[in-house]
């Protein structure tokens, strides 16, 4: 396990693409309880007048703290816990049926906290050559 | 248009949401996380949990229920098929473990209107069954102007 002094201010510590599907939104909406239908029916969001069926913002920004909080967990276990979390939600992301969305997820330090023993791990996600979250910010505590 | 009035408004707190190992591990799964501390009680233990750990945005499952007290408040006025989510954010006191017994209570931190649109700031702050805090949820919601939209 590394130790809190080993993080650098600037670094990368995570990247990460994947692919969210309809099949993954359908998750999504099970699992936490969001059945707006915008998420996973064409003519609900056609009639809404939305370029297509979007991913939940909430997905997003889950799956990118995924990519923060697994990397804390492999990296320092029980040792460091989410103080903080959050997101704008800047820009839509339209989940085609067959080809999905690539998102490409980058988690680097961006600002820590010697003396509260905190790091802030800015959390950049790209769709389609744009950044679709603002301000995506993960403070994390360390013991 | 959202009723300005609604600022300042506290609702009931919501009846208790009990944290299920089964829960937390879908919901994990769902965002794409592969932490054991998320999916396996052993590994959760050995981090120094009672339990599996839920993944930061889970308590979007705890606050749903407050964020539909605000939809059925007549009086407020928010029309959910304009409603659009404009920001998030979790503040965290501990993290949440399966087993934890959740209630929230809902206060409309502020309602602006800006350009044909209301803003509405719904802060959620989350407690465990000893009455001790958890996470506090705070969603900026955009609710599109009739014009507007």
């Amino acid at each position: 396990m590394s130790a809190f002094e080993s993080l650098e201010t600037g670094a990368v510590v995570a990247e990460r693409e994947l692919t969210l599907t309809r099949d993954r939104l359908v998750r999504y909406a099970g699992a936490s309880g969001d059945f707006n239908p915008i998420h996973y029916r064409d003519d609900v969001a056609a009639d809404v007048g939305l370029p297509g069926v979007l991913a939940h913002g909430m997905l997003t920004m889950g799956v990118a703290g995924s990519v923060a909080t697994d990397w804390l967990a492999e990296t320092f276990g029980g040792a460091a816990s989410v103080r903080d979390f959050q997101s704008r939600f800047t820009r839509p992301v339209p989940v085609g049926a067959e080809v999905g969305a690539v998102l490409a997820v980058t988690a680097t330090v961006g600002a820590i906290d010697a003396e509260a023993r905190t790091a802030r791990i800015d959390l950049k996600v790209v769709f389609d050559g744009a950044t679709v979250l603002g301000k995506a910010q993960l403070v994390a505590a360390f013991a | 248009m959202v009723n300005a009035e609604i600022q300042g408004r506290v609702y009931p707190p919501t009846a208790p949401y009990l944290v299920g190992r089964e829960k937390v591990r879908e919901f994990a799964r769902a965002v794409l996380s592969a932490s054991p501390i998320h999916l396996d009680p052993a590994a959760a233990r050995d981090a120094g949990y009672s339990d599996v750990v839920a993944p930061p945005t889970f308590v979007v499952v705890v606050q749903e229920s407050t964020l539909a007290q605000l939809l059925a408040d007549e009086d407020a006025g928010v029309d959910f098929s304009r409603v659009v989510h404009g920001d998030q954010r979790f503040s965290y006191s501990r993290p949440i473990v399966a087993g934890d017994e959740l209630t929230a209570t809902l206060t409309i931190a502020a309602v602006k209107q800006l350009g044909g649109h209301s803003m509405v700031t719904a802060s959620s702050d989350i407690v465990d069954a000893a009455g001790a805090h958890v996470v506090t949820a705070i969603s900026t919601l955009v609710v599109r102007g009739e014009e507007a939209a």
